[in-house]
Parts: C-alpha cells; structure tokens; sequence
C-alpha cells in the first residue's frame, strides 16, 4: 500500500496534496498496489482525493493534532501506516513534510529521500531522482529498505484527474503523546498563494530602489494573479518579509512562470529559482547575468517596462 | 545550557558542479569549502549568543574526514567552546544522524541546534531523523529562539508565514534565517580556537538505507528570446501561444 499524507489549508487542499496522491497513485499502479491518503482534522471532501487516485482517505481525528506538533504527528502517521502495512510513504516537499520525513523513516526502519521530483523507476530496485547542489544538479537515488519514505517537490508533476469514483473515507483515532510544543500564534497571509505552491510568480530585486516603488511589481502580480518574490538584500533590508525571499539561502520553487524584474541573477539567486519552468529577466542591463538563464528578455527600465506588461496583461485577460 | 551544533562542509555557493567516474562522484578538484552557512550564520551564532547570555557551553560536532578541521576550527572561532569530528565520511543523512545520535544520546544535551538544510544534499533530513532518533521533540526552520529556563519560545517559517510556540527544552531545531546575524571570527578568536579542545571519535557501524546511483547536470537552456520593451503584447502573446504558462 502507498500511503500519502495529504495537506489542507483549514479546509481547501493544498496543490502540493493533489501532487502527492497524483504522485503516490501512478507509483501505486507501478508497483501493482493501491494508494491511499491520510487527513488531518477536516479538509473538505476528503472523499475527492478519490478522483486523484487514492482509494481510501483516512481521517485522523485526534484534537491533539490541530496544530502541527511534529512528534504527535510522526506517533499518528506512524501508527496508520503499520496498521494498514504501509511499504510507501509520501509527503509533500513542505514545512510539515520536511519535518515528518526523516523521524518517521527512522522509526519505520525506511531507507527516504526528501525533495523527490520524479516518478520511481523500478527495473531496478526503486530509484528517485531529485535535485542537489541547490538545483544545479539532478541525483538518482536508490532505496534498499522494504519500507520507503519519500517528500515530493511542489511542481514536479501536475495533479491528474485519473477517476469519477470519489474514495472511502475512514476515520482514525490514534494512541498519541502529549503534544511536545504548544503553538500560540501563527501569521500566515490570506488569500494569495503561498510562494512555494505558486505556478506564476513575479519576483523583483535591488533594481526597484524603494519599498515605496513596489506597486509597479504587485498591479502586475495582481493582473496575472501571480504571487510575489523578492532577492535576498530586498528582504534583508525590510523592503519585503522575509518569506518572499527566493534563492540559496531564501526558499527554492519552480513555479511554471518566473518573472524577474531588477534582479541581476547572482549563481546563489538562480538556485532557488532556475528550475521555475519559463523564466522571464526584465533588466536594464543587457550584460545581467540573468538573461543567460532566461528564455523570454526584455531591456530596458523597469519603470516603463512593467506598466506596459501589466496593461498587456490585462488586455488579455480582458478578451 | 549544554548545547551541542551540528555543522556541515559543503562547496562554496559560487562553486562549479561537475561530476567524475561516470558521474557517480561529485568532482571536488578546484572547489572551495566552506561551512554550511545555516549551521553558520545561524545555529552557530544564536548558539554562542545564547551561552554568552545564560552561560554554558557550545559543543560543535561534524562528521566527516580530517579536511574538515579548517572548518571546525572556523567554528571554534566563532565561538564554540570544543568540537568533536567522527571520522568517517558523511555518506547520506541516515549515516550522519546515526553518528550524531550515537555521540549526544548519554550527553544530555539541552539543547541540539542544526542548519535547516546543506545547500549541497538539499536534504532536511538530518534533524528530524536525530530527533527521532534520541525520542527529542523537534522543531524545524526555527528564524527566532529564546531560551529562559527550561523553556524555549520559538519561531518558525512555514509555507506563507511564521508560526509562534513554545516548548520545554531539551529540543532539537533546525535554524532558517533570521534566528542570529553572521558573525566574523576576530584575531582574538582565531588565536583561541587553537587551543579549543578538537576531539575526533571513530563511527558506529551503520547499515545504509540508501544508495546515490548518479549524477547528471541539466540541460543547458536554450538562447534567450529579447523582446522589444515597446511591445509587451508580444510577449504576452509568446507566454499564451508558445510557452503555454498563462
Ligand atoms: C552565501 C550567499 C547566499 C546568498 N543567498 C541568496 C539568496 O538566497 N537569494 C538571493 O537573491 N541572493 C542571495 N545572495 C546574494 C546574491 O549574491 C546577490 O547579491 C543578490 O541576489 C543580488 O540581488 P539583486 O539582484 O536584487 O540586486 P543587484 O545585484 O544589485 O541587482 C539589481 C539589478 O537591477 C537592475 N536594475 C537597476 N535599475 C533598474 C531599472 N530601473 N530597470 C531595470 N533593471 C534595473 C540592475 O541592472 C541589476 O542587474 C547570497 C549571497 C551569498 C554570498
Ligand atoms: N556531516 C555532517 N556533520 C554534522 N552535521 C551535519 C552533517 N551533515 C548535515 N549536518 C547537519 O544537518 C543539517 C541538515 O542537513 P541535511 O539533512 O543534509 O540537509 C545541516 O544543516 C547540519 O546542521
């Protein structure tokens, strides 16, 4: 049995869930098993997972577990997937995911690997490729154990409506510890995609000069319905939260569409973002290193150049 | 506060990859190391803010060969009080932790402080492994920690935003950004490390779970398209027509 653990947000799942059970229910016809996810708390429809391809959805209904507590979380997980004998567990490539990997493996005595971007090959053994060196390479990785563990990254495939059938919904109760960490706050920003789930992103740098100056960014982040990114001295000097900040030591994604806009493209930028599918440089600077990861280039000011593009944009989506 | 930081050696961020015996090997020829800077810049920094503050010691622990001591040395210069290297090469997240857990697991540390990821592997794994490993809570991407007593408030990044708790020590937490500034090691700093106690401790034997079969780099990109600045249309027409992203 493949076992996915599927993320909501309060309610909506996350993109990165239909992935994952996209994910785990092709690696499940693969290897001649049947897929399933596992809940926290009450996602709507659970039963929709079904048309990803998991057969059953297994609700996880303990109060403890409203907030992530990563050893009541590891406890719970860990205890469904030796009930229903689990031999393959996916998580999301997220905060959570990234948190659950590595305890669970150990405690399921499975050989994982984090950040998985393709589909397993099994002619010989189970082998995953995945990124390293920060994006700049691909590694395969095998997987000796009878049980594995693997954290998909966000984009790596598209979810895929593979069935009508909506799954079986089953609650679950587990035996937990008490909670290790108590969460008093948590801030999140409503109503735009959070950056790592983001297929259209707008990104600015240095090249702007002025918190003040941002409109121009966010009306076309607006009018594409794009998230927004910055580099990193823009966040380090608190023109924008810390959590726009993409690149070697800000946040990795690949969203479809990458749109930079005064940003030189510095190797430790580029590593966060240069597997984004469509990379679009608006730079002033003909010789910016960013144009040679590029596929589309614009020269010239930003200051004109997006308020056209914005008003493209609109035209567009106005026909 | 006892607190022990685990740091990593890997390639200076600028450095070029490249793969050898039939890329199976990463080709170090050429390539400048350096500590992993989350272990750095962060766990390190808050570690030595935190013992200056409260008192205590920081035990900094890395496994890999005798190469490694120009980093650890570094380490001690920022203001670890000892080190600890096993001896042995660190050839997944699973080996690692092991080492580390068979090190720390009769120290009672209080505290048990990583980067976030090496920007070589990318893995995240190594914390929660450890964690799990020595039955400690953890928490992971931790920009803020303070420590009064016994208890620990944190925060942490998560996908579009920060989240606030509290625990009781002892804990194991991996540092994003944000948790401490970068610290230059002064003259002062470097003379003293000389003197700081470097331990180097022979491995456990541990079965690995997983195996690298190989490498390969990326296609090279095609040549940028240029558009003319007076026609966004176009390429709003080229995003539509020919890339299909919008
Ligand atoms: C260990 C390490 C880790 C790092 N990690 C990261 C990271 O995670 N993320 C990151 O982003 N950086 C990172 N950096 C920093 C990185 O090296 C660069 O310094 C940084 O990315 C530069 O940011 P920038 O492109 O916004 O600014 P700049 O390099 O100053 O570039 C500004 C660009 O804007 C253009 N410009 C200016 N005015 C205009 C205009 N009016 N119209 C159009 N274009 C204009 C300029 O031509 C220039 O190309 C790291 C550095 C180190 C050493
Ligand atoms: N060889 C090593 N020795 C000591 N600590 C390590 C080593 N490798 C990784 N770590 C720690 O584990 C963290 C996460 O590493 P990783 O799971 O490989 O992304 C790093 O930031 C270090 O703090």
């Amino acid at each position: 049995m493949v076992l996915v653990f599927a993320e909501h947000q309060n309610g909506p799942f996350k993109k990165a869930a239909l992935e994952a059970v996209t994910w785990g229910s092709k690696a499940a016809a693969m290897m001649g098993t049947t897929c399933a996810a596992v809940v926290i708390g009450t996602p709507d429809q659970p039963e929709q997972l079904g048309h990803y391809g998991a057969k059953t959805v297994y609700q996880l209904n303990n109060a403890e577990l409203n907030h992530f507590d990563q050893k009541s979380y590891t406890a719970a997980v860990v205890q469904l997937a030796k009930k229903i004998g689990a031999s393959l567990l996916v998580f999301s490539h997220s905060s959570i995911g990234k948190s659950l990997l590595g305890s669970i493996s150990v405690v399921l005595e499975a050989g994982s690997v984090s950040g998985v971007n393709t589909l397993p090959e099994l002619d010989n053994g189970f082998v995953v490729g995945k990124n390293v060196f920060s994006g700049k390479a691909q590694a395969k990785i095998a997987i000796d154990t009878d049980i594995k563990v693997v954290s998909l990254t966000g984009n790596a495939l598209q979810p895929e409506v593979v069935s009508q059938d909506a799954a079986l919904v089953e609650g679950f109760t587990a035996d937990l510890p008490a909670p290790a960490v108590k969460v008093l706050e948590q801030k999140t920003v409503q109503g735009i995609t959070p950056l790592p789930e983001a297929e259209l992103v707008v990104s600015a740098g240095r090249g702007v000069k002025d918190p003040a100056n941002w409109g121009v960014i966010e009306d076309l982040a607006d009018a594409l319905g794009a998230t927004t990114a910055c580099s990193r001295p823009v966040a380090d000097s608190g023109w924008r939260p810390h959590h726009e900040h993409v690149g070697q030591t800000g946040i990795a994604i690949r969203p479809n569409l990458y749109i930079a806009i005064g940003i030189s493209g510095a190797i430790q930028h580029l590593a966060g973002v240069n597997n984004s599918k469509v990379i679009v440089v608006i730079n002033k600077d003909t010789e910016a290193p960013f144009f040679k990861a590029a596929d589309y280039g614009v020269a010239g000011d930003l200051f004109e150049v997006v308020p056209k593009l914005t008003a493209a944009v609109k035209q567009f989506k106005g026909q | 506060m006892k607190i022990l930081v685990c740091v990593s050696k890997t390639p200076d961020t600028t450095a070029k990859v490249a793969f050898k015996d039939g890329n199976t090997v990463y080709d170090e020829s050429g390539v400048q190391f350096i500590m992993n800077p989350y272990d750095e810049w962060y766990a390190l920094v808050r570690a030595v803010e935190l013992v200056e503050a409260g008192g205590g010691s920081v035990t900094l622990i890395n496994v890999g060969p005798a190469a490694n001591d120009t980093i650890i040395r570094k380490g001690l210069a920022i203001g670890a009080d000892e080190a600890v290297r096993i001896d042995a090469e660190p050839s997944s997240a699973y080996f690692v932790a092991s080492q580390i857990a068979a090190y720390a697991k009769d120290q009672s540390f209080d505290l048990i402080l990583l980067g976030k990821e090496t920007i070589d592997y990318n893995g995240s794994e190594v914390g929660s492994m450890l964690a799990a490993m020595l039955d400690c809570p953890f928490v992971s991407y931790a920009s803020e920690l303070n420590v009064t007593g016994t208890e620990a408030s944190i925060s942490r990044e998560i996908e579009g935003g920060t989240e606030v708790l509290s625990a009781s020590l002892p804990l194991v937490i991996s540092a994003a950004k944000g948790m401490a500034e970068q610290r230059i090691p002064n003259m002062k700093g470097i003379m003293g490390a000389k003197r700081k106690p470097l331990n180097v401790v022979a491995p456990v034997a541990v079965q690995e779970r997983t195996r690298t079969v190989g490498f390969s780099l990326p296609e090279a990109k095609g040549a940028v398209k240029m558009i003319d600045p007076d026609n966004m249309e176009e390429l709003v027409r080229l995003l539509h027509e020919e890339a299909k992203v919008i």
